[in-house]
């Protein structure tokens, strides 16, 4: 296989009716490397991950254009977008539980693919509980409710549940703002686990934790991408634009 | 510190007011409904027994029981619940998870909540015309369950779409992010989790059907007809059948020299029926609760 980008954007434009919400942006995520996007609220990274796993597009009023290529695919000329999202996984800001155990919770994905085999199922849901840190925590009460765990513990079920249909891509938005200090640095530590084997796609709002995990980094504002490099130059003292160290310093945001 | 000032004192006494005032209309609502059962089952007390329950009207109605108006209400009510549940609750389905806000879908939300509010009699109109004479039923149990189940259908629609509504929008996307479709997020996690509202929702139109009079009386039920004591099949779908709600009107206003007990007899085996499926639905919707899952 060629080892081009994993994600590649070329001036990706959307409109929710009258309001721009990204305004033509152009870059690429490489393979295996944590990509950071921060950015100010409004300024279109959640947007920008509901274009990739085609979630938005049945939003009502939305407007999408441009190219967007995952492994090589323009996504929208995608049949079946079922294979797309089980390609790229998707983390929430808050953490999503669903009524349902939490062995169910992680079988969920396989099973909605297909796979029917318990010994399979089972295997799976240990491995992804694991690979989020929270294996130790329920491993005896998987037939318990999965929406009662506490925010932190479902926070890790979300991951568990997004790492079981086996991601290329893993697009975590915001994942710390309703999860512990402690419970954050887990999830960190978890995402230097699974960077070598997953493109890993960090929307924060944290600068600092887009310095500590981020190979590479784009700063975004209203909806335009401001630049994007190398994680040491965007925290540098001196990226390219003025406004990444205003932001990035606190000086604005 | 701490001391009843002028100003507290007017606070507390208005406080006091206000919360009597509520609680005396509370009370003014709940007293007719104490008035009406008790002065009702005073009156009836002395015909109330299972052969009533049991056996027909007889020497034209004016002795006997309710065999034939009750049975004829049960099937009625299934028949038209049978009919209008699953095109209710599908259609809902369709509204609210799938349906994109368009014209078309405005229209129809706006039909649903329009034919919610048409008059019963404009119903018996419809289904008189419609089923008795142009798909030509004849007035039969078949005729009159069709009015009733167009009757019930948007009430059903809008209460199904309620419950739907009920399940959080996360859950959804949390679903459709790992790959489900829309079909095996409703079947797997949106039906399971609102499946007692729809159900509350269907049992409390049991209640609408079994006391509404018009609709029936233009399109399958009758004066009197006698059938069959004691065997639950003796209506067929094509035959006339009695109703209590029918039979009531009948014997309080247009039949003379009627026993006091036997209208009061009616009345209660009526309103029993619609408290006891009532109090089903309640029970159905406590246990939702208590079920809960976030």
């Amino acid at each position: 296989m060629t080892p081009g980008p994993m994600v590649e954007l070329a001036d990706l434009r959307v409109r929710y009716g009258q309001r721009e919400a990204l305004k033509g942006v152009t870059f690429e995520m490489r393979r295996n490397e944590v990509f950071g996007i921060i950015g100010p609220s409004q300024s279109g990274k959640t947007t920008l991950l509901k274009v990739i796993n085609r979630t938005l597009d049945r939003v009502p009023g939305v407007m999408i254009s441009g190219t967007v290529m995952v492994d090589g695919v323009n996504i929208h000329r995608m049949k079946d977008v079922y294979s797309l999202r089980r390609k790229v996984g998707m983390v929430a800001p808050l953490p999503v539980g669903l009524p349902l155990s939490i062995f169910d919770n992680v079988a969920f994905a396989p099973r909605m693919a297909g796979i029917r085999d318990k010994a399979d199922l089972e295997a799976r849901v240990e491995r992804c509980l694991r690979q989020a840190a929270l294996w130790d925590e329920v491993k005896d009460r998987l037939d318990s409710l999965g929406t009662r765990l506490s925010g932190g513990q479902q926070q890790r079920l979300t991951i568990a549940r997004a790492l079981s249909h086996d991601p290329e891509v893993l697009c975590l938005d915001e994942f710390s703002i309703a999860v512990d200090p402690v419970t954050t640095m887990r999830i960190e530590d978890v995402l230097k686990e699974l960077r070598s084997r997953m493109t890993i796609i960090l929307v924060t709002n944290l600068v600092q934790q887009a310095r500590r995990l981020a190979d590479r980094t784009a700063f975004f504002l209203n909806g335009e991408l401001v630049e994007t490099g190398p994680s040491e130059v965007i925290f540098s003292d001196a990226p390219a634009n003025r406004k990444t160290y205003e932001y990035v310093n606190g000086i604005f945001g | 510190m701490f001391q009843a000032t002028p100003f507290t004192r007017r606070k507390q006494a208005s406080e006091l007011l206000a919360k009597s005032i509520f609680l005396l209309m509370t009370l003014l609502m709940v007293l007719p409904l104490i008035l009406i059962v008790g002065y009702l089952v005073y009156q009836a007390w002395p015909i109330l027994s299972l052969d009533f329950l049991l056996t027909n009207p007889r020497h034209g109605m004016r002795a006997g029981g309710i065999w034939s108006p009750l049975l004829g209400t049960i099937y009625l009510v299934v028949i038209s619940l049978i009919i209008a549940t699953p095109i209710g609750v599908l259609a809902a389905v369709f509204l609210n998870e799938y349906a994109r806000d368009t014209w078309f879908t405005r229209m129809v939300n706006l039909a649903v909540v329009n034919l919610a509010g048409v008059p019963s009699i404009v119903h018996a109109l419809f289904g008189l015309g419609a089923f008795v004479l142009a798909a030509g039923l004849g007035k039969s149990i078949l005729a009159a369950s069709l009015t009733l189940a167009i009757m019930t259908l948007p009430v059903i629609i809008a209460s199904t779409k309620e419950a739907l509504a009920a399940v959080p929008m996360a859950f959804r996307e949390a679903c459709w992010n790992v790959g489900a479709s829309r079909w095996q997020t409703i079947r797997h996690v949106v039906l399971p989790n609102s499946i007692s509202g729809i159900l509350t929702g269907v049992i409390l139109q049991v209640s609408r059907a079994a006391g509404e009079t018009a609709p029936v009386m233009f399109t399958g039920v009758v004066f009197f007809k006698a059938i069959r004591e004691g065997d639950l099949f003796a209506y067929g779908p094509f035959d006339q059948c009695m109703a209590l709600s029918m039979h009531l009107f009948t014997i309080s206003t247009q039949v003379p020299d009627v026993p006091k007990a036997l209208p009061y007899g009616t009345a209660v085996v009526l309103l029993g029926t619609v408290l006891a499926v009532n109090a089903l639905a309640i029970l159905i919707r406590v246990r939702l609760r208590s079920r809960r899952k976030w």
